[in-house]
């Protein structure tokens, strides 16, 4: 009976697994006349190479330090040192990724991908926030919409909405919303300020960026993980509502004591998924900002589609996608250990 | 009721090839699916094609164009390719490299007039060729050049560096516009590389280096790629040009008077002209080294797999009559590819409206890169171009992207030729 199944996920599943991860050591391209060779770690090398340099500023002849326009002290150029520098091969092509002032020089955090460095930073910056807020903003909506009230359907219909909306359309919708000309969300600003609020950029000011597609993100989903909740506070049995009731509990005390404990594994269950899905991340970038601007919506999965595919270079994308795996695969375990049950 | 006729022409034209055994079907994918002038143009060349002779019978095969490089990829590793391909030009070396497409043999009499752009050259022979070109004008007013008193610039006397930064200026001055200056920005893709590296070649500077293929270094990161990216970067910060720009304010931003200026292509010439009776399609600027403009269309090529090359190859050779030609420009607006062809076009014929753009493009046309590294390099300029348009550092964005241009060619070794 399980044989088409298993099937269907060894040839879709399993297998394209098992060759990205053997992918990730060729340099197996997309369209390419030339066989693929085996290159060992060079792509995660490439990927994930990373080099701390201190540099002193120049002195002069004498022994002073010399100072630029500014007053400042002058450095020695950091692209003479990463640019085919005979002396610092360790950080051939590297570009710095952070820095600051130590001493009377700089110390530089130099990666040879930075690119993907900042990928990674933007995913987790993403999950961290979407993980708990969604997961709370959908467990207030479960509880608003756990009423007897007539019409209450309507309400769960609406919360639930955006999930059933193609994400690519919502994405479209939301980046109309976001436009800094004709956008709802600067009309309803500046309307709500009297004209005093500047019109915002959403998605092209690298600094409201990658919020705005986290705000987007946890409203489109936010339906979702409210029926999961909705479906554990139902399964929670009337007779100790009505103890608590009798035993005079206030509504938090009804929370705290009752629904809580009752909803526990719903809650595992929803961080679980939610932090998967948001370590996923990718359509809405696709459509609204292309990683842009100046990488400041960077993700993991774009990058592994923009290399694969766009770029043609399988076994980078391959690379990520391991890497990926790996990320998620630790973070689930650390989740299920922090969450495990107590004996 | 036309499509109901198309059914029964194919049926017909399918059961006669099956009867006339000598007649060997070829087939061909096109990048025009949803476009309902130019699938009507591009069968009628099928028909006549199939009715001018007996050896051969064409059938097409239309995809849209966002999936159709798509397409030919999966068609390519699933051993599924036509006969007669339909690329577009700077892609065209990557896939003659990776085996797709193989030399196109036809009269070159018959090219000998034809637009350069139109050519698709690599490794010394042909694979591909285009029955049209498209070019890039700068367009504004001729209100608005009197305005700002401002010389028109000509084909031979272009504007200089400094002509165009003080007519930029003017125009930011006169207050009269939202940004002196239509880039484009909103149009991501192509439209960078194809818009906009023509400025850094005027500079001198390029892509990757030309007469190796080999590297990116000095080519995108040297003084003259230095100086390109200093002058890109200050357009915006100046405030001439906008590094976001929605998809309205680009497709109606100049017909409504927010820009003094646009930098846009033929195709959206006749639009420009409807919105205002004075409207003037100038030529580049030039920053140095010669004014130059993206050329290369869409163009047909035949595919590496197929049985007939001979068959295909006299297919394509039918479609490049003028008549086509001009039924294409007419149809969709773009140039001819031969000045007999744009004799028949109303608006690519001596005093026409839009016959600038012929001699833009024969005068100033520039290829890119012609390299199977395109494909990759073209990614890497545009995220480059963005981001210093953005703010980012100028050299260190420059260095960056040679290294993702050189860390690709190496990974290719060399993107040698088979």
């Amino acid at each position: 009976m399980a044989g088409p199944a298993i099937a269907l996920i060894l040839v879709f599943v399993i297998a394209p697994f098992f060759l990205a991860v053997g992918f990730s050591f060729t340099n197996q391209r997309l369209v390419s006349p030339n066989p693929a060779e085996f290159t060992g770690l060079s792509n995660y090398r490439q990927l994930l190479g990373m080099g701390v340099l201190h540099l002193d500023p120049l002195k002069d002849a004498a022994g002073a330090v010399v100072l630029d326009d500014q007053g400042q002290p002058k450095l020695p150029e950091l692209r003479k040192i990463t640019r085919k520098n005979p002396d610092y091969p360790q950080f051939d092509g590297m570009r710095e990724w952070f820095s600051w002032a130590s001493g009377e020089g700089r110390t530089y955090v130099l990666a040879c991908d930075v690119v993907f460095m900042t990928a990674i930073i933007n995913t987790f910056i993403f999950v961290l926030v979407v993980a708990p807020l969604q997961g709370g903003l959908a467990l207030g909506l479960a509880l608003l919409i756990n009423q007897r009230l007539r019409g209450i359907n309507v309400f769960r219909a609406i919360y639930f909405m955006p999930v059933v909306v193609s994400i690519v359309v919502v994405s479209l919708l939301w980046s109309f919303i976001y436009d800094q000309r004709e956008g709802i969300l600067n009309n309803l600003l500046s309307a709500l300020s009297f004209g005093t609020m500047p019109r915002v950029d959403w998605l092209g000011n690298p600094s409201t960026a990658l919020g705005a597609i986290i705000f987007m993100s946890v409203w489109q989903a936010v339906g979702f993980h409210m029926v999961i909740w909705l479906s554990g506070l139902q399964t929670i049995s009337p007779t100790l509502y009505e103890a608590g009731a009798i035993e005079g509990a206030s509504k938090w005390q009804t929370f705290r004591y009752i629904t809580w404990p009752g909803l526990r594994n719903t809650a595992v269950l929803v961080l679980v998924v939610i932090t998967m899905q948001a370590f996923g991340l990718f359509s809405q970038i696709d459509v609204m900002t292309k990683g842009g601007p100046l990488d400041s919506t960077q993700t993991i999965v774009f990058q592994a589609i923009q290399r694969g595919y766009g770029k043609q270079d399988i076994s980078a994308g391959s690379a990520i996608s391991v890497i990926l795996f790996v990320i998620v695969l630790s973070v689930s375990l650390i989740q299920r250990y922090l969450t495990r049950e107590k004996a | 009721m036309k499509h109901l006729k198309w059914s029964v022409a194919a049926v017909a034209l399918i059961g006669w090839g099956t009867l006339a055994s000598a007649t060997e079907t070829l087939t061909m994918w096109y990048h025009g699916a949803g476009n309902e002038v130019e699938s009507k143009i591009i069968n009628q060349i099928i028909t006549d094609f199939n009715a001018s002779q007996a050896d051969y019978a064409v059938e097409l095969q239309s995809f849209p164009q966002a999936a159709y490089n798509d397409s030919v990829t999966a068609g390519a590793l699933a051993g599924n390719l036509p006969d007669i391909l339909d690329v577009d030009g700077p892609n065209m070396p990557n896939w003659a490299w990776a085996g797709y497409m193989q030399p196109l043999t036809i009269d070159e009499s018959k090219i000998a007039t034809f637009l350069p752009g139109t050519k698709g050259m690599y490794n010394g022979k042909l694979y591909s060729i285009g029955l049209w070109d498209a070019a890039i004008s700068l367009v504004t007013r001729k209100s608005t050049l009197e305005a700002l008193s401002l010389r028109t610039p000509t084909l031979e006397q272009p504007w200089t560096a400094e002509e165009f930064e003080a007519a930029l200026k003017a125009a930011k001055d006169s207050g009269k516009y939202k940004y002196a200056l239509d880039l484009g920005m909103a149009w991501k893709g192509e439209w960078y590389p194809y818009a906009f590296s023509p400025f850094l070649q005027s500079f001198g500077g390029d892509i990757v280096d030309r007469t190796t293929y080999a590297s990116a270094e000095g080519a995108l990161n040297g003084d003259a790629a230095q100086a390109w990216g200093k002058w890109w970067q200050h357009l915006f910060t100046d405030g001439y040009a906008q590094a976001d720009q929605d998809g309205a304010d680009r497709d109606n931003g100049f017909g409504a008077g927010e820009y003094a200026f646009s930098w846009n292509g033929n195709w959206a010439a006749l639009g420009a002209l409807k919105a205002f009776d004075d409207t003037l399609f100038l030529p580049a600027p030039d920053f140095g080294k010669g004014p130059k403009i993206g050329a290369a269309s869409w163009q047909f090529g035949v595919s590496a797999k197929s049985a007939h090359p001979e068959g295909a190859a006299k297919f394509i050779e039918f479609a490049l009559q003028d008549k086509y030609l001009a039924d294409f420009s007419n149809g969709i607006g773009l140039i001819p590819a031969t000045p007999s062809a744009a004799a028949l076009v109303d608006n690519y014929k001596e005093g026409g409206p839009l016959a600038v753009f012929f001699g833009l493009s024969n005068a100033q046309g520039t290829l890119r890169p012609v390299t199977p590294g395109y494909v990759v390099q073209a990614k890497v300029f545009e995220k480059a171009a963005n981001d210093i348009a953005h703010g980012a550092n100028v050299a260190a964005t420059l260095d960056a992207a040679v290294d993702e241009i050189d860390a690709d060619i190496t990974k290719n070794n060399g993107y040698a030729a088979q």
